[in-house]
C-alpha cells in the first residue's frame, strides 16, 4: 500500500487543527478589503456595463484568498519542517517523489479551496451575485490553487529561512496577485498595462473564475484555462524535478 | 541471504569537509552491531546515507540486498531509523504521530502493534498528550516508536539513551534485545561504551571517515594488552610508578600494567617505600581502554 494518503490527511489535518489562523484570519481580511473597497468605490466604477462593483469585487477577493492561502499552505508546511527537522519523517518512507507532490499540491489545493469557499460564504448575505457557470468556477478554483500549491513546494524547498518565504510572497506572489486584476478590470487600464497584464499568468485565473460567475470575461474562458493549465504543468515539472534531484532535502 | 547492510566504498563531503572517505562495511542478518567514533567521525553520515537522507559522492549501499539509490522503496521499507536529534511534530500527539508514520509506509490497521510499542516504551499513559508538552526523554522514545512502526528487519539506533533515565535505557534495551532475538538486525551508534560492549556482538570503530578497527566485541578487548591497577595508598606514590600512573581520583591511583608480572612489581615498589595497600583492585580492560587504543593507533 501506499503513504499516499496517509501524507495527503495529514497534510490537510495540519491546516485544519489550527483553523482560526489558517481559515479564519484570511476570510476577516477578504471581508475586510470587500467592505472598504466596495464602500470606497461603490457607484464610481460599473464594469461589464451591468455588473455592480462590489459584485466584480467578491469573486476577485475569494480567488486572491484561493492564492494566497494555497501557497501559504505548502510552503510554510514544508519549511517549518525543514526547519524543526521533522522533515524526516516524511523522507525516511518509502514515499514516490510523485506522491510527495500530490500529497503537498492538494492538501495546498483544499485549504486555497476551503478559504475561497467561506469568503464566497460570508459575503454572499451582503452581495448579490450570480452562479452561471458553476463548473467554470470549480475548474479555475483548482487549477489555480494547485499551481499556487505548487509554488508554494518550489519556494519551501528552495528556502533554508520563514524570511525567505515571505520574500519569495511578497516580491513575486502579491504582486502578481495584485496586478492581475483582482480589484479591476484590466479594460480600465491604459492600452500598454492591458498588454503587460496579459503576460500574468494570474489574471487569467481570475479572469476565468470570473467566467465562471458573470458569463463574461476579458478573455475567451476556453484560453485562459488552456494558459493556466499550461503554468500548472511548467510549475510542476520544476517541482518534481527539484523532488526527484533531492535539491536542498536529501543532501 | 543477503546482507543487511552492505556498504561498498562510500565517500561523502559536504563542501570542503570529506565526512566520508571510503567506507566498506557489511552487517549480517541478526547481527547487533555497535557503530563507534568520537563526534564528526561520520557515523550519522553514514547512517543517513543507508536511510536516503544523503547521497553518497562514490559507492553503494544496500539494505536487506535493495540499493538505496536504485531501489529506494524497498530499501526504506526494510530499515528503521532513529535519528540522533530529537525532532517531532508539534501539531499531533503520540498516537497521532505513531498512527501517521506507520501509514506513511503504507501499514494499515496497525493499532495492535502501535499499543504494544507504546506500552514497551511506556508511552501508553501519554498516548493522547501533544508532543510539544513532552519531556526530552518522552520524545526520544517515541522516535524509537516511529522507527519501528512498520516491523522494519533493519533497525538503526543514533545514540538512542542520549538523555534518557535508567529505567528507560534498561526497558529499552530488553525490548531491543527481544526484536534481536526475533531476528531483527540492530546497529547502534552510541558514546556510552559499556552499553555497546554488553550489547554488540560486533563493532566497527569510526575516526575521520574511515572505519579504523572492526571486529567482534570480545577480539577487540583482546586486542588490549593492559590491565589497570587500582590502589589506595597510606602515603604518597612512589617516584618510580609515577610514569605508569594513568588516572586518579581523590583517593586512588589507577597504575596500567603491560601484564600480570608487573603487578608483583609494582607490589614489591610499594613495599620498599614503607607505604600500606588499603585497598586494591586488578581491573580487565573495557571497551573504553579498546576505545582508546584505536583511535590512538590509527
Ligand atoms: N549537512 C551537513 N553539512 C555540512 N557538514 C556536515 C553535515 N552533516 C555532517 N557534517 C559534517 O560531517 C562530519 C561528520 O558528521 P557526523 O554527524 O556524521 O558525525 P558523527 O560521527 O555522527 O558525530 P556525533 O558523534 O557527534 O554524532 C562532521 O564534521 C560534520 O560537521
Ligand atoms: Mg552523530
Amino acid at each position: 500500500m501506499s503513504g499516499f494518503p496517509t501524507l495527503l490527511y495529514k497534510e490537510v489535518l495540519r491546516f485544519w487543527k489550527v483553523s482560526t489562523q489558517t481559515i479564519g484570519a484570511p476570510v476577516l481580511t477578504a471581508v475586510l478589503f470587500l467592505f472598504i473597497f466596495s464602500h470606497v468605490m461603490e457607484g464610481r466604477i460599473r464594469i461589464y456595463d451591468a455588473v455592480p462593483y462590489a459584485a466584480f469585487l467578491v469573486p476577485g477577493l475569494v480567488m486572491m484568498s484561493v492564492l494566497q492561502n494555497a501557497f501559504a499552505n505548502s510552503s510554510s508546511s514544508l519549511v517549518q519542517s525543514k526547519m524543526t527537522g521533522n522533515i524526516i519523517f516524511v523522507l525516511l518512507p518509502p514515499l514516490a517523489y510523485w506522491e510527495f507532490f500530490a500529497a503537498y499540491v492538494l492538501a495546498a489545493a483544499a485549504r486555497g479551496m476551503v478559504v475561497g469557499a467561506a469568503v464566497l460564504l460570508v459575503t454572499l448575505p451582503f452581495v448579490e451575485i450570480e452562479f452561471r457557470r458553476p463548473l467554470w468556477i470549480i475548474a479555475f478554483a483548482f487549477s489555480a490553487s494547485a499551481v499556487l500549491g505548487s509554488l508554494g513546494m518550489i519556494a519551501g524547498i528552495w528556502a533554508e529561512k520563514i524570511d525567505q518565504v515571505a520574500a519569495f510572497q511578497n516580491f513575486f506572489i502579491m504582486p502578481l496577485t495584485f496586478l492581475s486584476g483582482v480589484f479591476y478590470s484590466i479594460h480600465s487600464l491604459p492600452a500598454f498595462w492591458q498588454g503587460i497584464s496579459h503576460f500574468n499568468p494570474f489574471f487569467y485565473m481570475i479572469d476565468g473564475f470570473r467566467y465562471g460567475f458573470f458569463g463574461v470575461s476579458d478573455v475567451n474562458p476556453f484560453r485562459s484555462l488552456a494558459v493556466v493549465t499550461a503554468f500548472l504543468g511548467v510549475v510542476s515539472a520544476i517541482t518534481l524535478t527539484m523532488l526527484k534531484s533531492g535539491y536542498r532535502l536529501r543532501h | 541471504m543477503p546482507a543487511a547492510i552492505e556498504v561498498r566504498d562510500v565517500h561523502k563531503r559536504f563542501g570542503e569537509l570529506q565526512a566520508l572517505s571510503g567506507i566498506d562495511l557489511e552487517i549480517r542478518q541478526g547481527e547487533f552491531f555497535g557503530l563507534l567514533g568520537p563526534n564528526g567521525a561520520g557515523k550519522t553520515t553514514l547512517i543517513s546515507v543507508l536511510a536516503g537522507l544523503a547521497r553518497a559522492d562514490r559507492g553503494s549501499a544496500r539494505v536487506m540486498g535493495h540499493d538505496v539509490r536504485a531501489d529506494y522503496r524497498a530499501a526504506r521499507r526494510s530499515l528503521g531509523v532513529v535519528p540522533q536529534e530529537l525532532v517531532f511534530d508539534p501539531f499531533f500527539t503520540v498516537r497521532e504521530t505513531l498512527r501517521f508514520q506507520s501509514g506513511y509506509f503504507g501499514v494499515r490497521d496497525n493499532g495492535a502493534w502501535i499499543e504494544e510499542v507504546m506500552r514497551h516504551l511506556d508511552l501508553a499513559s501519554k498516548a493522547e498528550v501533544n508532543m510539544r508538552a513532552l519531556s526530552g526523554g518522552m520524545k526520544r522514545r517515541v522516535l524509537v516508536a516511529q522507527a519501528l512502526v512498520h516491523k522494519p528487519p533493519v533497525i538503526v539506533l543514533d545514540e538512542p539513551t542520549a538523555g534518557v533515565d535508567v529505567e528507560l535505557r534498561q526497558a529499552l534495551w530488553q525490548f531491543i534485545r527481544r526484536l534481536n532475538r526475533d531476528g531483527h538486525t540492530i546497529v547502534l551508534t552510541t558514546h556510552y561504551l559499556e552499553e555497546a560492549e554488553a550489547l554488540c556482538e560486533r563493532i566497527a570503530m569510526l575516526k575521520q571517515g574511515r572505519v579504523v578497527a572492526l571486529d567482534s566485541t570480545a577480539n577487540l578487548l583482546k586486542r588490549v594488552h593492559h590491565l589497570f591497577l587500582r590502589l589506595r595508598l597510606s602515603g604518597e606514590l612512589p617516584g618510580e610508578l609515577r610514569p605508569l600512573e594513568h588516572g586518579s581520583t581523590a583517593e586512588a591511583h589507577i597504575l596500567r600494567l603491560k601484564g600480570f608480572e608487573d603487578v608483583e612489581q609494582a607490589l614489591a615498589c610499594i613495599r620498599k617505600a614503607g607505604c600500606r595497600i588499603e585497598e586494591m583492585e586488578l581491573m580487565q580492560p573495557d571497551l573504553e581502554d579498546a576505545f582508546v587504543d584505536v583511535m590512538q593507533r590509527s
